[in-house]
């Protein structure tokens, strides 16, 4: 009996959360410490999993198996493989930072917020990690309770309004996708004249065409509500509006990622025709997402708002690559799932600690920071920049790979999205301009102060992570490719593969 | 008609040995209470709880034994069906007497004639789901009724506790006559009361004039019971007129009783012709369902929004008797399990924040109690959860087993329509949550009083929706065991 290391990984937040939650309610500064602590147990499971990760493997590692409801042939069942490998250390980093980030915005009952936010963890990370889809539902649906708590009880104005249609959209897709479960477990039942839940059973079954157009529905409409897919979406700014900064950075850093990860790993495997079948559709609506999360973002007055329709653009580039089903834009959406997780999630972060400072989030109140608060703005450029793409940042690699995988399939929607490149540059430098550039213009701002070592502490990890993946990208992909591909085998047509050049051949002819 | 049989009557007496015992259990409590006169004394609970846990041993001992023959001249069934429920009740009405402890301290009742009411009814709810002949269903049911009619109305103080019993008594009257009127066309067409020589002539006959009558006015009467829509109108002005715990006892204990004697009479009389009864109950189950969610929404009451929500509980519940495939019966047998002690705790939960001078029903007045009260208020996070059926509980396992046991049978638009159902009622679910988490609120309506009996029975209904929804495996192993015994 080898380490159960995902289970430690997977259940050792919600262990942090029950010995918090007994805790005494005050110095709150001990429950912080403690969920810092606490939060940094999986992150260094997470890191050991990395190190022991055989790169060049497309087949999952560290399976572990356990029987759990033996009427219906479900299973414990954990493993991690190329695409989930990153997602899972994305996560585990991004907790700790917004333990350490909640220091400042959350002052009230300190001890639920990190509760809530450890459990949560263990939703995602449990989420990535199953490989029975009995198991990867009931992960996904643990998401939804500590997130309706974080963005309905420590949130904003309108925080109730935004926590339940989070819950009532989320809840819509993934009842459907109960459902088409369901179906897929009573096809294996035809099948093999048992019951399962693994996602290898289900990968066995052969779905006719209209079958598949069904499941593939219920599967993508759970999936594309998560991501958010236009016209999808509007539940989105709502809840990152209210949302507190932690609950936006887990939202935009890994909630949303849930939906892409789920296309890729269930969705387009599951059923490969009626992916290819419905790829047009997908591919549209991604690219009029791109564009429309663009266009809207430009016009925000709101910093948080305008950080939150560039996800719905970021994004799209994500399902744009996804939905050409080559390996060289496959590759880049994977990238750029983490380059979204953390070039946004260092935005929101930032977008925090201003409001923290000044109580507004609108632009038209802020201008000329540079002068104040120079390290804060330097932060912020770094951050701005890797969410517009620059080279040298990781947002670049992930947007170039997608739009060279996308092109030769699909020339004209990479053709539109490619605008959405340009448009980003737009909003995000005209944001930066009007908030750190320019005359100071509100005497309140003269007096703020710049940002605290807890603070730099925060940002520090995510942006050198930007940097990392920005200039030695082959280390990840190494990792990531062979699972990827083994996922697209299911899905392109043999002329395709040819066609198109591996991720790391891309980037190091 | 055949000869009165003495030998069948004394055979297998050990069938009617768990509803004997509560029965027993009733008399000794109203003999303790005459005697001890203190309305303080423990006595009465404690025996009452002693009682029902022997009755459960007995049936799990006689769960051992099994197959036992049917007894009382086949009717009454030792069958693991019977055996089951009758550990569920008695567990449903042991909370039910822990969870009343405390408000019985608080409110002058007469704690005598309240437990052993209590018991009574259980006993009836017992033979009620052993019955097995058409005439003791209806003694049973009966006795089950009668007990509860008075229990509704005890708080003689409180008008809206006398409407509720009156509008119950009239009503339940009503359908009673229904149910009657049901057996006599089932005689008239079999010739018996017994559910085997019914089952018997469906099957020589098929669905002849009388016995389709005969069918739709049970289904009216149990529908009632039940509280099937359109037979649910008094539901919610009797479950909020009543003492929250008979609610409590109410929605769970008569509920299963009379869902499980209603799967017998449809399963197992008239199963040959379910062609005939299925489409119907198909509709009653979605219209029960919508119905439920639907105006549970509006509900400003937190006890008549669990009114409303154990209506929609009903219609998912009897997707399983719709299915009626093994999967199904025993989803519906493992959901009604499932639902007794999450809706026991939701009730507890309600109880528990509420005085005597202010019950504390309002959704407003429960304005952020969930951080005043850090344990009740996490419960009724769990409760409301499994209610909504989201995982990891038990009320998500037992809408889980449902679903698959319709869309194994074919009946993928029923499951849609149950989880669009599920969607509506996570918004009234949720909306509690709102209110004790997400709104400020300054009132205190507990008690400064500890009440150990209630957190107790919070306390067990949590750990089992929680266990349950963990680990699933064993108790809806005994469920199909149970449903399995049926036929």
């Amino acid at each position: 009996m080898q380490l159960p290391l995902l289970t430690l990984i997977v259940f050792s937040p919600l262990a942090g959360a029950i010995i918090l939650a007994m805790l005494p309610r005050e110095p709150t500064v001990g429950l912080r410490r403690a969920a810092f602590v606490f939060s940094l147990v999986p992150l260094a499971f997470a890191g050991w999993m990395l190190e022991r990760f055989q790169p060049g493997e497309a087949d999952f590692q560290f399976v572990e198996r356990a029987r759990w409801i033996p009427q219906w042939g479900i299973e414990y069942r954990l493993g991690v493989d190329g695409v989930s490998l990153f997602l899972v250390l994305l996560t585990a980093l991004l907790v700790p930072i917004v333990v350490l980030a909640s220091w400042g915005d959350i002052t009230r009952r300190v001890k639920e917020f990190l509760a809530f936010l450890l459990v949560l963890e263990t939703g995602m990370l449990g989420a990535f990690l199953a490989t029975d889809l009995f198991l990867f539902y009931v992960f996904w649906e643990l998401m939804l309770v500590p997130m309706y708590f974080l963005i309905g009880v420590w949130g904003g104005a309108r925080r109730v309004y935004a926590a339940v249609k989070f819950v009532l959209f989320t809840l819509l897709g993934s009842l459907l996708m109960l459902i088409a479960i369901l179906y897929c477990a009573w096809r294996v039942q035809a099948e093999s004249g048992s019951f399962a839940f693994g996602y290898d059973r289900f990968l066995a079954v052969p779905f006719t065409a209209r079958e598949q157009l069904y499941l593939f529905t219920a599967f993508a409409l759970a999936f594309a509500i998560k991501v958010p897919l236009f016209p999808l979406h509007t539940w989105l700014p709502d809840a990152h509006v209210e949302a507190p900064t932690g609950g936006s950075v887990i939202l935009a850093g890994v909630l949303l990622k849930m939906g892409t990860y789920g296309f890729l790993r269930f969705a387009m495997p599951l059923f490969p025709t009626a992916a290819e079948t419905l790829a047009p559709v997908v591919v549209a609506l991604a690219v009029v997402g791109i564009v429309y999360g663009a266009l809207v973002a430009t016009v925000q007055p709101d910093l948080k708002k305008l950080v939150a329709y560039s996800s719905v653009s970021h994004l799209g580039f994500v399902m744009l690559g996804l939905f050409v089903f080559t390996e060289t834009s496959a590759a880049g959406s994977v990238y750029q799932m983490l380059n979204h997780g953390l070039s946004t999630g260092a935005l929101f972060l930032l977008v925090g600690m201003i409001y923290e400072r000044r109580h507004t989030r609108l632009i038209a109140d802020f201008g000329g920071l540079w002068s104040v608060i120079p390290v804060y703005a330097s932060f912020f450029l770094v951050a701005m920049l890797a969410s517009v793409g620059l080279p040298g940042l990781n947002g670049f690699i992930g947007e170039f790979l997608i739009l060279l995988g996308a092109f030769g399939p699909r020339p004209w929607a990479t053709a539109v999205a490619t605008s959405g490149v340009v448009l980003a540059a737009l909003y995000l430098l005209w944001m930066y301009q009007r908030v750190v550039f320019g005359p100071l213009t509100h005497l309140e701002n003269a007096g703020l102060r710049d940002l605290s070592a807890r603070e730099i502490a925060v940002l520090v990890p995510v942006l050198a992570l930007c940097f990392v993946m920005g200039l030695y990208p082959a280390p990840f992909f190494r990792r990531m490719e062979p699972s990827i591909n083994k996922m697209l085998a299911r899905l392109r047509a043999p002329a395709v593969v040819a066609a198109t050049p591996s991720a790391e051949a891309a980037l190091h002819p | 008609m055949t000869a009165i049989d003495v030998a069948a009557f004394t055979g297998h007496w050990e069938v009617a040995l768990p509803g004997v015992i509560v029965a027993a259990t009733a008399m000794l409590v109203m003999a303790v209470d005459m005697i001890v006169r203190d309305p303080d004394a423990d006595a009465l609970p404690v025996l009452g709880i002693a009682g029902l846990a022997v009755a459960a041993a007995a049936a799990v001992w006689l769960w051992g034994e099994s197959p036992i023959g049917d007894g009382f001249a086949s009717t009454l069934r030792g069958d693991r069906y019977a055996l089951f429920f009758t550990v569920l009740l008695c567990a449903g009405s042991a909370l039910t007497i822990l969870m009343s402890v405390d408000f019985l301290r608080e409110h002058p009742l007469p704690r005598g004639e309240y437990f052993a009411l209590v018991l009574l009814a259980t006993t009836g709810m017992i033979f009620l789901a052993a019955a097995n002949d058409l005439i003791v269903l209806f003694l049973a049911l009966e006795i089950m009724s009668v007990a509860v009619y008075v229990l509704t109305g005890m708080l003689r103080a409180e008008p809206r506790s006398i409407e509720a019993a009156l509008k119950y008594f009239l009503l339940g009257a009503f359908a009673t006559g229904f149910l009657l009127y049901g057996i006599a066309f089932f005689y008239a067409a079999a010739g018996s009361t017994r559910l085997g020589v019914i089952a018997g002539a469906v099957a020589h006959d098929g669905a002849r004039p009388f016995m389709i009558l005969g069918l739709a006015l049970v289904l009216v009467g149990f529908g009632f019971k039940v509280a099937l829509a359109p037979f649910h109108v008094w539901t919610p002005d009797v479950y909020e007129g009543a003492p929250t715990a008979v609610t409590a006892f109410m929605a769970v204990g008569v509920k299963a009783a009379a869902f499980a004697a209603f799967a017998r009479v449809v399963l197992a009389a008239l199963g040959g012709i379910a062609v005939r009864w299925s489409g119907l109950l198909w509709i009653l189950a979605v219209l029960t369902m919508s119905v439920g969610n639907l105006v549970a929404v509006s509900q400003r009451s937190v006890k008549r929004m669990l009114a409303y929500s154990s209506i929609a509980h009903a219609g998912y519940a009897l997707i399983g008797l719709v299915v009626a495939t093994p999967a199904g019966g025993a989803a519906l047998v493992f959901y009604l399990a499932v639902y007794t002690f999450m809706t026991l705790g939701a009730f507890g939960v309600l109880l528990a924040l509420g005085r005597r001078d202010e019950p504390g029903e309002g959704l407003a007045d429960w304005a952020g109690v969930g951080f005043r009260h850090p344990v009740l208020g996490l419960s009724m996070v769990v409760f409301m959860l499994s209610l909504a059926g989201i995982p990891p509980t038990a009320g998500f396992a037992g809408k889980f087993y449902l679903f698959s046991a319709a869309v194994d049978a074919g009946y993928v638009g029923l499951a849609m329509i149950g989880v669009l159902n599920s969607l509506v009622s996570v918004y009234y679910y949720f909306g509690v949550l709102v209110q004790m988490y997400m709104v400020e609120g300054t009132r205190s309506l507990v008690p400064p009083g500890a009440r150990p009996c209630l957190l107790a029975t919070i306390v067990v209904a949590v750990l089992v929706t929680l266990l349950v929804g963990i680990l699933p495996a064993g108790p809806m192993e005994l469920a199909r065991e149970a449903f399995a015994s049926l036929h």
